[in-house]
């Protein structure tokens, strides 16, 4: 059974006009569509990679499945029992399972607690132990993200380079035991040269204490790195979903195309082909209906404009896109 | 490509007094930038990189001290020219700067078509139309519609946004054109469209390019001539061909291995252990001693000086002869994270 | 957290502060062994070679000199720190206690609570202060505990605006909704992980509030509407302006004014420290 199922998950925002624009220019309520109709599961041990680029929805995908956003239509169900509902003192227990490590390690760590303190906090405000248990078990996973508690325990967020705040973060989500463990962009505000530290200790983790994992990321070269499966995004639909090599070594829609065409590669050598994609990402403000991306599709017709595709989630590992062209595009074409 | 350097630079230092000691941001720094090239500075953050550039731009914060030997543009001595002539001849007209987060800069209470002609107003007697005019050329280098002129940069998107910084970069034809993290922060597909207008530049008009960036893909991608900065120093500066088909330099080698690249999906990476140096006080070590598999005794107590390897190849590093090897043992995991 | 060795340091690392906190230290000090200190009641009457000793100016029988009564002005004045003392004490506290929990619920939950709250404290900044005490006097009587309970209903308000104001910008960040993906409930964020933040700017506004309590205190008394029971710095003013020798008795005018000034001003010097600590860019480079 999967471990966690989302079914047809919408998250709408209403966006309000002041009352006078209302009243007087008759400006209608609008509707941000951040994530629409949603369907993917996530399977135990496994690494789901999420891509797509500012304004998919990956985000808020993160915060329907963390439980700190719930979603407007749609069912989450995690272990077979929905969850999306849940209230109070059980939403407050749900979360322990599922745990979020942040983008900004800068931002993520309260300034004014100390690195012991900092990852005890969820246990404590859990009761999930007794104080002493907490004790060592913030020992054992501050030493398990490598760094040593004797050193560490007793300094403040500030007085710690990126990479060990990072980790510390990483340990504050650990030290819960989740079995789930959703990233977002761990990496992005981190150097180079310690990036593959990072992802080495997120994979080498998640094989030694058994938590499913969801990395999100724009960068699809870290993706490459980590994830098991890929799931594409376009503002707010899901667009391509497959094992991983199979989704960037031969990506089916024309936007995952256009994407992994773009994506930067160290080779001096390398020219790249001149994407046929047009215009700019809009925002998904009163999108209308149908695939999301057709404006800017070469391919896109008028079935385009009427019906958006889902992706079907019965077998994950079918590598599927949802696209209703896929036989017009060839493979020349990018 | 003219042999003639349009900006040569040596022995750049750059030191910040602070209540802790002096911190040596950029030491022994020497460079040509020439004709019609874009010249890549690779480099982490805090490794100076950004130290740099606004020490050539007399853009220091006032407890940062710049001494060098030699700061010559299309041969005029920038060390000696005062001040208000810099400002007046030589920046805008002659070295423009594409800042980091450049989406930021613009003003948001004025047009983002105003505010090019503004800049070129201060720097060139026009009138209002013909700077209008210039503008509008302008966008439509760096692909924006003339008509989005008289919009307001909320209106406009990162990309966009950033496309009219390099507009207004481009504004008065200047022979150099410096871009510090032009694309960071941008999406993908914005940023691969706009590395491919600054390439389209690059042909179209005869003017050098500084890119900065720690992203070494958009560096391979965009550069002739490529350096790789670490602690305040060049590391290796090569061609970009060579920096990449035979890096010297451990830090490089290392570098290399830790970047992804979405053509070898799945491939092992390496990081580089440790952290990247303080600077405080007398730098009398290679920098990156601490951190470097191959380190031998005598890196700890002196600093490498520049050796040559072919021609434009240049790395810091005592153990240039063996590089061949190095190479060989940094492909291996364990040469850096167990010998530690 | 800070413990108490950390504001001690904050305090002393400005000159002006560090006045500020030892003048404060010494009229605790009085306050607190003024029935000691004092070698007369306040109201008693003295007698100099069997005349009333009225309107003498600084001597050394009389440091700071007498009423028109022949009331010893030191004694007044030493006896009248412990009202101010315990006046700007319990309603500075009270009101920041007030503020700051509204504030930080109102910033922290938003919407419909933070609207009422709001609302209601927009209500009070409406509110003019002498009115109210009036009417609260006329109601009530003059007693010590409707003039600090006057006080603080108007003055909690501001403290209340501003710290509502840090903490939107608090809840706003990414450690807030790390705290609460690792379970902590509301009550926890606000207080263990948004109050340590504000603490700065609370302690800050803990000081104007005394500071202003204290001179709202005086004002009210001045005008007669103090605690008749209780003598008082404000109040002391408001009898020489009964007895009309003002003009006379520079002392009587003197003494409550300078301790007023001083203690005011040192409680203002203490919050410069924190003001530092609560907005980083004031430091000196």
């Amino acid at each position: 059974m999967a471990l966690f199922e989302l079914k047809n998950v919408n998250r709408h925002f209403e966006i309000r006009p002041g009352l006078v624009s209302r009243v007087l220019h008759r400006h209608p309520t609008r509707w941000i569509k951040a994530v629409e109709a949603l369907n993917l599961t996530l399977e135990e041990d496994e690494v789901l990679g999420i891509a797509g680029e500012s304004g998919c929805g990956k985000s808020t995908t993160c915060m329907m499945i963390a439980g700190l956003a719930p979603p407007t239509a749609g069912e989450i169900h995690y272990r077979g029992k929905r969850v999306d509902n849940l209230e109070g003192e059980a939403l407050r227990r749900h979360r322990r399972h599922v745990q979020m490590i942040f983008q900004d390690p800068y931002e993520s760590l309260n300034p004014r607690f100390r690195v012991f303190d900092i990852v005890a906090e969820g246990p404590r405000a859990m009761a999930l132990w007794p104080e002493r248990g907490i004790g060592t078990r913030v020992a054992d996973i501050l030493f398990a993200v490598g760094l040593e508690p004797g050193k560490y325990n007793a300094r403040f967020p500030h007085e710690l380079s990126g990479g060990e705040r990072q980790r510390v973060g990483i340990a504050s989500a650990l030290v819960m035991e989740p079995e789930t463990v959703i990233a977002d962009e761990p990496l992005s505000m981190l150097d180079v040269s310690i990036r593959a530290g990072i992802l080495d200790l997120l994979r080498g983790l998640a094989q030694e204490r058994h938590f499913s994992c969801i990395y999100v990321s724009h960068d699809l070269s870290i993706l490459g790195n980590i994830a098991d499966r890929l799931l594409v995004m376009y503002l707010g639909q899901a667009v391509e979903i497959g094992p991983l090599k199979q989704v960037i070594r031969a990506p089916k829609h024309p936007y995952t195309r256009a994407l992994i065409g773009a994506v930067p590669v160290p080779d001096p050598r390398y020219r790249r082909p001149i994407p046929r994609i047009s215009g700019d990402i809009a925002r998904p403000i009163d999108p209308p209906p149908g695939c999301r991306f057709a404006p800017r599709c070469p391919y896109a017709d008028a079935s385009c404009r009427k019906t958006f595709l889902g992706l079907d989630t019965s077998d994950p590992l079918h590598h599927q896109a949802a696209c209703h062209r896929l036989e017009q595009i060839t493979d020349d074409d990018i | 490509m003219t042999t003639k350097a349009v900006l040569e630079v040596r022995d750049l230092n750059v030191r910040y007094n602070t209540s802790a000691g002096p911190i040596h941001a950029v030491s022994e720094v020497s460079f040509d930038v020439f004709g019609d090239e874009v010249f890549g500075i690779a480099g982490e953050s805090g490794c100076g990189k950004s130290t740099l550039i606004r020490a050539l731009l007399r853009l220091l914060s006032p407890n940062g001290i710049c001494e060098s030997a030699v700061i010559s543009f299309k041969g005029h001595d920038l060390r000696t020219m005062p001040d208000r002539e810099f400002r007046k001849d030589i920046l805008w007209r002659e070295i423009s700067l594409v800042p980091q987060s450049a989406m930021n800069s613009l003003n948001p209470v004025y047009r983002v078509g105003a505010q090019i002609v503004e800049a070129i107003r201060a720097h060139r007697r026009c009138t209002r139309a013909t700077a209008r005019e210039r503008v509008a050329e302008l966008f439509d280098v760096v692909g924006l519609q003339a008509d989005l002129m008289d919009s307001y940069p909320h209106e406009f998107s990162g990309g966009m946004r950033q496309r009219a910084m390099i507009a207004m970069a481009l504004a008065l034809d200047p022979a150099l054109i410096i871009m510090d993290e032009p694309t960071t922060g941008l999406d993908v597909l914005v940023q691969e469209r706009i590395l491919r207008r600054i390439r389209k530049i690059r042909d179209a008009i005869a003017s050098s390019i500084i890119l900065i960036t720690h992203d070494i893909a958009v560096i391979a991608e965009m550069c002739d001539r490529i350096a790789v900065m670490y602690g305040g120093r060049f590391m290796e500066q090569a061609r970009s061909l060579d920096l990449f088909e035979s890096p010297h330099h451990p830090y490089t080698l290392g570098l290399k291995n830790a970047f992804p690249s979405i053509h070898a999906v799945g491939a092992e990476l390496i990081s580089i252990p440790g952290f990247p140096p303080g600077l405080i006080g007398p730098q009398t070590s290679c920098p990156f001693e601490p951190r470097c598999p191959f380190r031998i005794e005598r890196c700890a107590t002196e600093t490498p000086q520049p050796v040559t390897i072919t021609e434009q190849h240049e790395i810091r590093c005592f153990r240039s002869a063996e590089a061949e090897s190095l190479r060989e043992l940094a492909k291996s995991k364990a040469t850096w994270h167990c010998s530690n | 957290m800070r413990g108490v060795g950390e504001h001690y340091r904050i305090i002393h690392a400005n000159r002006l502060s560090r006045i500020g906190f030892w003048i404060i230290v010494g009229f605790l000090t009085v306050a607190v062994f003024a029935p000691w200190i004092a070698p007369h009641g306040p109201w008693e009457m003295l007698f100099v070679d069997g005349r009333i000793a009225s309107l003498r100016p600084p001597s050394w029988a009389f440091p700071v000199g007498t009423t028109h009564l022949g009331y010893d002005l030191f004694s007044q004045l030493v006896l009248a720190t412990r009202t101010t003392v315990i006046i700007g004490g319990v309603s500075g506290l009270i009101s920041i206690l007030i503020g700051a929990n509204i504030g930080l619920i109102a910033g922290y939950y938003g919407g419909k609570i933070d609207e009422i709250l709001m609302r209601f404290t927009d209500i009070l900044y409406g509110m003019p202060f002498l009115p109210f005490i009036i009417v609260l006097i006329a109601l009530f009587g003059r007693k010590l505990e409707y003039v600090i309970l006057a006080i603080v209903l108007i003055i909690w308000r501001t403290s209340a605006r501003v710290i509502r104001a840090q903490t939107i910008s608090i809840r706003q960040r990414q450690f807030i909704t790390a705290a609460k993906a690792r379970g902590c409930s509301d009550l926890r964020i606000i207080y263990r992980h948004i109050l340590p933040n504000v603490l700065p700017l609370l302690l800050l506004y803990a000081s104007f509030n005394i500071a202003w309590s204290i001179i709202t205190e005086a004002s009210a008394s001045f005008l007669g509407f103090g605690d008749g029971e209780t003598i008082s710095w404000g109040g002391m003013l408001y009898e020489l302006w009964l007895s009309g020798k003002t003009r006379v008795a520079w002392w009587w005018f003197a003494a409550p004014s300078i301790c007023i000034v001083l203690l005011v001003t040192s409680l203002v010097f203490v919050s410069r420290a924190y003001e530092e600590v609560a907005n980083p860019r004031l430091r000196k480079r």
